[in-house]
């Protein structure tokens, strides 16, 4: 069995501890498929020469598409002619990562059939991967997915595969459905996210409150995070129940609170919401005593992107509070009037948060049609630079 | 097939056909949750229904073959129902608590540790490196292999002062984005792409080729009466978008290719606002299948983050606690000229106050 795959004696140390092993995946699919048996050989090569022996891909996809497929070559196709193309599906995920067993068996069996076997699961975008296909494969690939009711997701200057945590399926916190709300963007914008057209990538993250369970802030153009407005719901007896067996309520709430709004007298929390800044940390710790307010909704915040190319940034509050009901209608305005006026101003691999900083924030709040309010910044600014606009009355 | 017939943009399948029932039945009615040991997590309806999770790492490169296995479990256990984290971890979604122990135990007779919930480490969010990508510094899977394979006490237990997230990514491009975790690893090039100035002209298009660099480094030249470019090399921070558009632009480099090591970020609003990672070390060589020198730095800093940060801290609100100069002493790891920023922006970053420990 094992003879026919190739020796590979630096991986095998990598097979040794307790974490699983990624190579022992590679060798499970390699059994019974050569891509993978490929694979094994040219990464043992990888790890004997510390190099990529991966060429970038060049254009490949399916028909119509302009993205959901990463083309891949091997830089060395005479000795690993099996992976001498290698290109990746990105499988649009179901909301949540939510499968049942047939379902995961229908998609093994595709691919099964036109690829190496090897996938991730899942992308840190929140695709299902599928690693490793040849050219000829992508198109009846494609056919068996969409026959069973999956498409591809985002790649290139497009919307990317919008993601989600797990929200209302199995969360007390989340404030709107982030399953819904992520399911029903991906619909409205099927064709932004298969045919590039933007700048560069745009990605949408729904969490539904502010712990941000699919790092949204960090990884989204538009971070969709679930917030409250009134009171946070306070079981007192819950609470007692929880410094019975042994929280220490002021060290561990009170004085941990950003913004020291809690006090406890030894019997009963009084939060002075009016001041909480809806942290989370709270209901954290007490769970069953403590549960974010009724009248809930979702901050706006825009532009987090990894370093590439103006340095790293965080996204920025862009609506303090909008209600996430169906069908999303002020989410869906908001979004598009960022794309039309980035689409016809924004440079080419640029990504929104950076054409913010360039253009300006009161700049682009002005063309999109919002009101500049004290939550967008951290401070008003702190040097005089101010370029004041010329008065319009002057002309009239 | 016909072009006709042929379906797009159906777009992903309805996450509610997937839903256990009993998850359908309390969907955005749940009362609260207890992790019930490590891994093990109840969630409790306003209808009282209870829902058992048990969560399982994986490395996130899965085999067919493992998926199938999942599948089996989820069947025998669980009515076929099963969801995944975003860390890579597989869910079990059960409504009969009995049957926990035996899952465990399949699950840890088949090699997948039972854990990653509350104060813990979870699974490291991490990118492709030399198993897929083209520009990767470093492998993905075997440096997080490596450092799982040795913090994973902290992964089937809960005893760390708060949640602590590693991630990994193999080159400035940050596919994971990790530069928000408590701990991120991140591979880079050291050294400006060597030009293939013979192939050059053949396999690229000079102005795509120019524009590609964010710093503007690369100009066109001509080399041996070849048009060709030429690079900068001052103005190069080594991020490989070059070689992205361009494969004659070689930016992989076996000798200065390494890692690097970023430390205190984190993205949930709770107390602190969210964070980036700030450099703790700024380059270890590769030193492959087992990474020993990046493993032992990062069990380092877990070590004294563990040993000294305040309950509910995450490391960096413990570091913004004790000062940067207390951690670099108490990690023993040394402080250079890299550690200082010189990008644009560069002095919001020094300190300008008097206020510091002697
Ligand atoms: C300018 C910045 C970026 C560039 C040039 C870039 C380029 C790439 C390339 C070439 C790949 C293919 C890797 C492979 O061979 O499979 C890739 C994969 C991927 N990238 Fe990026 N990337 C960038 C930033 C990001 C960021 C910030 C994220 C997420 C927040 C991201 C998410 C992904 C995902 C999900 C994959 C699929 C494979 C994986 O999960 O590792 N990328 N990217
Ligand atoms: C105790 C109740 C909580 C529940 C039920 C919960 C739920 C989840 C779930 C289901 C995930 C995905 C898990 C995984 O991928 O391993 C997750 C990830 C995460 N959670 Fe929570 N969470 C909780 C509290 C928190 C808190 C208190 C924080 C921050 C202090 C937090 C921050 C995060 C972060 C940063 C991630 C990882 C996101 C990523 O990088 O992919 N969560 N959480
Ligand atoms: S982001 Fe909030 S609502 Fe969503 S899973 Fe995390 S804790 Fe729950
Ligand atoms: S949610 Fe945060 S800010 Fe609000 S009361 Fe609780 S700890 Fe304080
Ligand atoms: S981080 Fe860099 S090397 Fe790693 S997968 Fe992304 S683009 Fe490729
Ligand atoms: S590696 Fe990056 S900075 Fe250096 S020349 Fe290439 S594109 Fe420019």
């Amino acid at each position: 069995m094992s003879e026919k795959l190739r020796s590979t004696p630096l991986l095998d140390e990598l097979e040794k501890g307790p974490w699983p092993s990624f190579v022992k995946e590679i060798k499970k699919s390699a059994e019974t498929n050569t891509m993978a048996e490929g694979t094994l050989g040219q990464l043992e090569r990888s790890y004997m020469d510390k190099i990529s022996h991966w060429k970038h891909g060049g254009l490949v996809g399916v028909m119509g598409y302009g993205g959901g497929v990463i083309g891949r070559y091997s830089d060395l196709p005479e000795e690993f002619p099996e992976v001498a193309a290698f290109h990746t599906y990105r499988v649009n995920q179901p909301s949540g990562w939510f499968y049942t067993s047939d379902v995961l068996r229908t998609l093994c069996d595709i691919w099964e059939r036109h690829g190496s076997g090897l996938t991730n699961m899942h992308g840190s975008t929140g695709d299902i991967i599928f690693l490793g296909s040849t050219t000829e494969a992508l198109e009846p690939c494609f056919a068996d997915l969409t026959a069973n009711g999956f498409d591809l997701g985002g790649s290139g200057s497009d919307v990317r595969t919008p993601s989600c945590c797990v929200g209302p399926a199995r969360c007390e916190w989340a404030c709107y459905d982030t399953l819904d709300a992520c399911n029903d963007i991906t619909h409205s914008y099927q064709d932004e996210l298969h045919r590039p057209a933007f700048p560069y990538k745009y990605k949408f993250k729904f969490a539904g409150c502010p712990n941000d369970c699919v790092a949204s802030v960090a990884r989204s153009d538009m971070s969709i995070i679930g917030t409250w407005k009134d009171d946070i719901q306070v079981d007192q007896a819950k609470v007692q129940e929880y410094a019975a067996n042994g929280v220490d309520i002021e060290a561990e709430i009170c004085r941990l609170c950003p913004t020291k709004c809690i006090k406890w007298d030894g019997k009963s929390l009084d939060i002075d919401n009016a001041e909480c800044v809806k942290c989370m940390h709270c209901i954290n710790v007490m769970p069953k005593a403590l549960r974010p307010g009724k009248e809930r909704g979702a901050t706006i915040l825009i532009g987090a992107k990894a370093p590439i190319i103006g340095g790293a940034l965080l996204s920025a509050v862009f609506v303090p509070f909008l209600e996430m009901e169906p069908p999303y209608e002020d989410l869906k305005e908001l979004a598009e009037a960022i794309w039309d006026f980035w689409g016809e101003y924004g440079k080419n691999r640029e990504r929104v948060g950076e054409f913010i900083q360039r253009v300006g924030l009161g700049n682009f709040l002005d063309e999109i049609g919002l009101e500049p309010v004290p939550e967008m910044v951290a401070h008003p600014r702190s040097n005089p630079y101010i370029f004041f606009e010329e008065e319009l009355e002057e002309d009239e | 097939m016909a072009v006709a017939d042929r379906k797009t943009d159906i777009g992903p399948p309805d996450f509610r056909q997937f839903l256990p029932p009993i998850i359908k039945k309390n969907y955005g009615k749940w009362a609260y949750h207890e992790i019930l040991e490590p891994g093990v997590m109840v969630h409790v309806g306003e209808s009282g229904d209870q829902l058992y999770t048990v969560r399982a790492g994986t490395p996130r490169l899965l085999s067919t073959v493992t998926i199938r296995q999942f599948a089996e479990l989820a069947d025998k256990y669980c009515g076929g129902h099963l969801r995944w984290t975003s860390r890579h971890n597989v869910e079990f979604l059960l409504t009969d608590k009995s049957k926990i122990p035996a899952l465990k135990k399949e699950l840890h007779e088949i090699g997948f540790p039972v854990g990653g919930t509350g104060n813990a480490i979870s699974s490291i969010v991490h990118t492709q490196g030399w198993v897929h990508c083209h520009s990767s510094a470093t492998d993905a899977s075997g440096v997080v292999k490596a450092i799982m394979d040795e913090v994973y006490p902290h992964f089937v237990n809960m005893d760390l002062p708060a949640k602590l997230r590693i991630a990994f990514a193999c080159c400035l491009n940050m596919c994971g984005a990790v530069h928000c975790s408590d701990i991120a690893v991140l591979g880079v090039h050291t050294k400006a792409p060597i030009i293939d100035h013979e192939n050059l002209p053949k396999l690229c298009e000079i102005p795509t080729l120019v524009a590609s660099c964010p710093t503007g480094a690369i100009r066109p030249a001509t080399v041996d009466g070849k048009q060709s470019v030429e690079v900068e090399e001052a103005q190069c921070m080594f991020c490989g978008n070059c070689y992205t558009v361009c494969p004659a632009m070689q930016i992989n480099n076996a000798d200065a290719d390494g890692i690097s090591i970023w430390v205190g970020g984190k993205v949930s609003n709770a107390r602190h606002e969210p964070m980036f990672s700030k450099l703790a070390i700024p380059f270890i060589p590769n030193n492959p299948p087992r990474w020993p020198e990046v493993v032992e730095a990062v069990v380092k800093i877990v070590k004294v983050y563990a040993e000294n940060a305040r309950k509910h801290e995450r490391m960096g609100e413990w570091i913004e606690r004790i000062g940067w100069p207390r951690f670099f002493k108490m990690t023993d790891i040394p402080f250079t000229k890299y550690h200082i920023d010189d990008f644009r922006h560069a002095g919001e970053t020094y300190k300008r106050s008097t206020q510091l420990k002697h």
